[in-house]
């Protein structure tokens, strides 16, 4: 799961312009909340347990106390500041150091970040790890061989894919209705564990980024508005005229 | 020699996806820019017919990547079969559309290759013969150019709607189609794809509808959206919505546009009762042409509409259904 800045936050660029300032308003990443509320309910129905894994600076603990207080059992966090500056590629072999003792059937990640948007990170944790892996899924059901996964695809279309397990897939935003953590939950949250990796212990697995942000900036505004205006049925004729001797689409 | 560009795209069952042309179009701004070579790539069990079709285009060459074990799709294959095309040819940048299924395997692909893919990309930038890639971050609140820090093979998938079909160039000659016969080793391919089916029964591929007719929180109530319904129908398009009224099960989820849903690109948009979320804005704004009547007359819908109308909708579309209905009458 990641932290995002939350989705109505006025963002600032750094003096350097490549990056946004810290002093933002963070929440989680509203995909990865479906990625969760998805490995809760697959839990209920076959047992096991849930770990969740965020990296990012200290604030992002918040994120892991939120899935502790939602059910998860564990988490890991790699905390440091310099996860943040990460790209995809080094993001996920950090994940895959820091779960190489662990023994997971699935790994679930949101669609794509709300900040990066790449869409990326799930699936090269899948290569990393040499799992099998789908994307934008709508519903998980375990089989004799592993598991059937309804896929989304393009223009209306779904599919269903078998797959053996271990394995990644990506959540599509909407397969579940998400739960609130209980105050019961928000209590227990408190003493479930939460493992420390620190920038050092993954140090060795990852690399200068394949690919670097230059210049982030506010994007210009390349359209001219035209204002159509006046009684409903003039605006009504004038939009007919553009239609037909403008666009061309009447 | 020059380095090359292979711009890979895409087939559905046997047809090549529109948004291919978009690709072709990136890819020959890219060539130009640069002075590099252009190359093309489709994958599939017969890739040859569609290769010769997109041979068509100015390119040097067109390759169709076959194998039997590329149908159905899965990225295990797509990787495998891209992967022993990009190691034999060495094109310094991989160029695809921003699709599901590129979405599905392009980021193994590159990973198995130890490089990165800068995905959905609007643009891109020639400075002093480096290469930027613009993209959207924080959900189009703000862009970036990012640039490869990595060795070549580059790779970069381009949005719908980033660039116009029409505009991919066509060659003095037909370029010469290559039939590269990919390996792919029984137990490579783990997923077991079943058969594509389509849930909604009148579902729609609003990426490929020219007129798009879409409606927002301020149609207020779902039996509303007949109103919109009969325009759409008037002008001969397709209903759409933003995200709440999916959610609120007055639209199906097939009819959604933004980040959750599709992203589109027709002639005409036309947003009715839509604000302009940004999550909203980033499914719609390569649209050609965009209509857009709210209430509010600082709704960020405005920012990117070619026509504004400040009014209520509910007064505004009854007699503009009229007004199609006799211009279409007049022929």
């Amino acid at each position: 799961m990641k932290q995002v800045p939350q989705k109505d936050a006025p963002l600032k660029l750094n003096e350097s312009g490549t990056w946004i300032r810290e002093d933002v308003s963070y929440e989680v990443n509203e995909p990865d909340a479906f990625a969760l509320e998805e490995a809760l309910r697959q839990r209920e129905k076959h047992k096991g347990e849930v770990v969740v894994i965020t990296s990012g600076p200290a604030r992002a603990q918040q994120v892991l106390r939120e899935a502790l207080a939602k059910g998860a059992d564990r988490a890991i966090h790699l905390e440091d500041n310099a996860f943040v500056g990460l790209d995809a590629f080094n993001t996920a072999k950090a994940f895959a150091a820091a779960i190489k003792d662990e023994q997971f059937d699935l790994i679930f990640t949101g669609l794509q970040s709300d900040d990066y948007g790449y869409a990326q990170t799930g699936v090269i944790l899948a290569e990393l790890l040499g799992w099998p892996h789908a994307t934008i899924i709508m519903q998980i059901e375990k089989n004799d061989g592993g598991i059937s996964v309804k896929r989304e695809l393009e223009a209306g279309y779904f599919q269903y894919v078998d797959m053996p397990l271990p394995a990644v897939l990506t959540i599509q935003s909407g397969i579940n209705k998400l739960r609130y953590a209980t105050l019961i939950g928000i209590k227990q949250a408190k003493n479930k564990p939460v493992r420390k990796v620190t920038l050092a212990d993954v140090q060795s697995a990852i690399c200068d980024n394949l690919q670097k942000v230059e210049r982030l900036y506010v994007p210009q505004k390349t359209k001219k508005t035209e204002r159509i205006e006046g009684p409903p049925g003039e605006i009504a004729k004038k939009l007919v005229d553009k239609l037909r001797n403008e666009l061309r689409v009447l | 020699m020059p380095d090359t560009i292979l711009v890979v795209v895409e087939q559905r069952e046997g047809k090549l996806n529109r948004v291919s042309w978009e690709t072709i179009a990136a890819a020959q701004a890219i060539a130009a820019a640069t002075g590099w070579n252009l190359e093309a790539a489709v994958v599939g069990v017969n890739a040859k017919g569609i290769a010769a079709e997109i041979a068509a285009k100015k390119l040097a060459k067109a390759y169709a990547v076959e194998s039997p074990m590329l149908e159905p799709y899965t990225p295990d294959a797509f990787s495998a079969a891209l992967k022993q095309l990009i190691t034999a040819k060495q094109p310094k940048l991989v160029v695809m559309p921003h699709t599901y299924q590129v979405r599905d395997f392009v980021p193994k692909l590159a990973t198995a290759m130890g490089r990165a893919v800068i995905s959905d990309c609007i643009g891109f930038k020639h400075e002093n013969g480096k290469l930027f890639f613009t993209r959207q971050m924080f959900q189009g609140k703000l862009a970036a150019d990012v640039s490869f820090s990595s060795e070549a093979p580059w790779f970069a998938t381009f949005q719908n709607g980033a660039f116009r079909g029409d505009q991919a160039e066509a060659g003095s000659s037909a370029a010469p189609v290559e039939t590269f016969a990919a390996e792919i080793a029984d137990g490579v391919v783990r997923n077991k794809p079943q058969e594509v089916f389509k849930e909604a029964k009148q579902a729609v591929d609003l990426t490929q509808a020219e007129i798009i007719v879409s409606v927002g929180r301020g149609i207020k109530e779902q039996k509303n959206i007949e109103i919109a319904k009969q325009l759409a129908d008037a002008l001969g398009g397709d209903l759409a919505a933003s995200r709440p009224i999916c959610d609120s099960g007055w639209l199906p989820m097939d009819r959604q546009i933004g980040s959750s849903g599709q992203t589109v690109a027709p002639k005409l948009y036309l947003a009715l009762g839509i604000s302009g979320a940004i999550q909203h804005i980033v499914g719609m704004k390569g649209s050609r042409t965009i209509i857009a009547v709210n209430k509010d007359s600082e709704a960020p819908i405005f920012e990117i509409a070619d026509y504004a109308v400040v009014g209520n909708l509910f007064d505004i579309v009854p007699p503009l259904i009229d007004e199609v209905k006799k211009a279409k009458a007049a022929g």
